[in-house]
């Protein structure tokens, strides 16, 4: 018999019932809750008369509607202020932690399961949102849920659930300088395409991602539903086990050798088979920019705006004019050429401590362009900010002109006061170039946050392995 | 959960690959604590011209006349015919909330994006997998033929055309089951609730820093 993926490991250890057809009931450890999927499912559970299963499973925190400037004055818009509250008193009412709008360590949900070690190797990670998929980097089986299930793993601890296949995507050899976590993802989903990973959980796997820190990993993995898939993992290693040890949820003394011994073992076994690999040379990786309004309609940032009309199949020529008009932007120009009006610097796939410390690092001694309205930077956490201003990093952004904001998702979705205007174009290190996705009729560039910083400096994109 | 067993409806074609949750039903609807009341502003951002936001009269609002819904011979349409890896995006279960509340009962695709199919059985919306050139058929069809009406049967796992051409299609059978029935997962789930007490006690012993809180 084959051996095991590491996706098999951790799925047949959460199994509780199987069903004829497939569909079993997968036990979920850990429960990560927001403000903005989670109130209809507290109500619902109310309306049914029901009490969460296991409340010490759950870990809440508001992160989508929380203003980033000063706090103290709460939330001036009363229907975010109003799901703010909805979270608070519902937490309050069932007994379920909550890290509030003023606890130090709020932040962003997908920063602070890990920053917690509420994040283990080989739990199931539930949360109402896609991004779940960031805390597979520590070879947890993690993935969003709708409202509906939200409510079903509350009052059951359970999800039904039926088995994905299963594809590994190596990323073999080492990738160049000023090539990071988010130009590897970007270059990947550039590669299999945004329904790319539809039907399967992707382990990432090769030279290029066991080099990783736990940041870069959960990059990589926070991504992996931008191609589609279920979940994205990253198998344990030393790097997963020191990133986890002494922190607050992470088991203590007496059980930490078992814990550890039994982390190790979450690894695909050597001879263990795949639905699908995918190989990727790390060293073809250059920078990457989006261009579209699709994640896949990325290229390299010394590239050009590609061309509709040297595309033969008819959908996707169709989808990429109407994304060349929504983005305002003319095939063949080159990326480089493409000016913007502000930077965002954030979000759960760019807001950790090595993020920041990457684009501080770029921008040391420089200062944003005078063509640039705004720049942001909006740490992933209270516990990142705070680290950062430990190492002056602050005073680096500030100095060069950028807003040094407080821990949420802002610009990522805009649904606190962080947003673009209409026709206002943006580098962002966040994960989604939707239309609207930052602010109606904003236009958005994913990039890495070395490269955002780089872009703020220019005013337009620039491929920072020329500025460092 | 609202049963689903057999429809005749009025179909309307939204071809396009990638329609993402943020266009379905854009953020700053997201911040009702509510389940319903979302329809008015399914597809906000392409269907008006003005920008959308919470509470507002919609009467008011300027419908944006080249958005296909918009054509009143697509009005009370219950199928939309759309292309691949439809309900990409966010986990916003408001998606087929405000598919449901505008009065849709199906989506056909070439595929879903997992999160959002997962949603749409929960609310009795039946996403549909068709193979891609039968969804640009029944498209292009359907924008030819005025009152183009989609016979669908989940007991029978068809979808039937008005020149009666029958496609069939997969669902998981106890997807299927539950949506015949309009049963309720969790009730369903509760009556395991030993299993899950035999799982949780083994796997506490075994692992008990699963178990930890702060
Ligand atoms: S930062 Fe953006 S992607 Fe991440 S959880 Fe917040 S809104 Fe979602």
């Amino acid at each position: 018999m084959a051996g095991k993926t590491l996706y098999d490991k951790v799925w047949d250890a959460h199994l509780v019932d199987e069903q004829e057809d497939g569909t079993v009931l997968l036990y979920i450890d850990r429960h990560l809750v927001h403000e903005v999927t989670s109130p209809q499912a507290f109500e619902g559970l109310t309306l049914a008369g029901r009490k969460p299963w296991r409340t010490d499973s759950m870990l809440a925190v508001a992160d989508h509607n929380v203003p980033t400037t000063s706090r103290d004055e709460g939330i001036e818009d009363p229907v975010s202020r109003l799901q703010v509250e909805t979270l608070d008193t519902n937490c309050e009412a069932f007994g379920v932690t909550e890290f509030s709008m003023t606890d130090h360590r709020q932040g962003i949900v997908h920063v602070i399961g890990p920053e917690q070690g509420a994040t283990l190797p080989g739990m199931t990670v539930v949360c109402g949102d896609s991004h779940t998929s960031t805390h597979g980097a520590f070879g947890a089986l993690a993935f969003g849920i709708g409202t509906s299930e939200v409510e079903h793993v509350m009052a059951t601890q359970t999800l039904l659930q039926k088995k994905s296949k299963s594809m590994l995507v190596s990323v073999d050899g080492q990738v160049g300088p000023g090539v990071t976590a988010k130009d590897i993802v970007l270059a990947i989903i550039g590669e299999i395409g945004t329904a790319g990973g539809t039907g399967y959980t992707i382990e990432f796997g090769g030279h290029a991602i066991r080099a990783l820190s736990m940041e870069g990993r959960m990059t990589v993995c926070n991504m992996s539903i931008e191609a589609g898939a279920r979940a994205g993992m990253v198998a344990v290693d030393e790097t997963t086990i020191d990133y986890i040890k002494g922190r607050p949820f992470a088991p203590t003394a007496e059980q930490w050798e078992a814990a550890a011994a039994a982390w190790r073992t979450l690894v695909s076994d050597d001879d263990a088979q795949f639905d699908k690999v995918v190989r990727i040379d790390a060293a073809g990786i250059e920078p990457q920019v989006s261009w579209g309004t699709s994640p896949e309609m990325v290229t390299s940032v010394g590239g050009v705006v590609p061309n509709p009309e040297t595309v033969d199949d008819a959908t996707r020529a169709d989808g990429m004019r109407r994304a060349l008009e929504y983005m305002d932007l003319k095939p063949d120009t080159p990326m480089t050429d493409i000016g913007l009006d502000r930077v965002f610097i954030g979000s759960c796939t760019n807001s950790r401590i090595e993020d920041l410390r990457a684009a501080a690092a770029v921008i040391q001694n420089r200062q944003v362009a005078d063509s640039i309205k705004q720049a942001l930077v909006v740490p992933g956490s209270g516990l990142v900010k705070r680290q950062a201003e430990e190492e002056g990093l602050d005073k680096i952004f500030t100095a060069a002109g950028f807003e040094w904001r407080e821990p949420g998702c802002s610009m990522c979705l805009a649904m606190n006061a962080d947003r673009l205007e209409p026709g206002e174009r943006c580098a962002s290190t966040s994960n989604r170039n939707f239309e609207g996705r930052q602010g109606a009729g904003g236009r958005t560039h994913l990039v890495s946050p070395a490269m955002a910083a780089a872009a703020a400096i220019a005013g337009h994109f620039v491929d920072v392995r020329s500025f460092v | 959960m609202k049963a689903f067993t057999q429809i005749k409806a009025l179909a309307a074609p939204m071809h396009r690959s990638n329609i993402d949750t943020d266009a379905i039903i854009p953020k700053q609807f997201l911040k009702s604590i509510k389940r319903s009341g979302f329809g008015v502003n399914l597809f906000d951002a392409w269907r008006y011209l003005d920008e959308g936001f919470p509470g507002q009269d919609p009467n008011s609002r300027q419908p944006n006349p080249e958005f296909v819904l918009n054509q009143a011979r697509y009005a009370g349409a219950q199928v939309l015919i759309s292309g691949d890896n439809f309900g990409c995006g966010s986990s916003r279960e408001h998606a087929v909330w405000a598919l449901d509340d505008y009065g849709f009962r199906s989506v056909i695709a070439p595929s879903f994006a997992d999160i959002f199919h997962n949603n749409a059985f929960k609310s009795g919306l039946l996403p549909i997998v068709l193979p891609a050139d039968v969804c640009a058929k029944l498209a292009e069809d359907c924008e030819n033929t005025e009152g183009y009406r989609l016979d669908i049967n989940l007991q029978a796992k068809t979808v039937t055309t008005p020149d009666g051409e029958v496609h069939s299609f997969d669902v998981d059978e106890f997807r299927r089951d539950c949506l015949l029935n309009g049963l309720d997962d969790i009730g369903l789930t509760l009556q395991k609730r030993n299993r899950i007490e035999n799982y949780e006690s083994t796997r506490r012993t075994a692992a008990p820093w699963l178990f930890n809180s702060q």
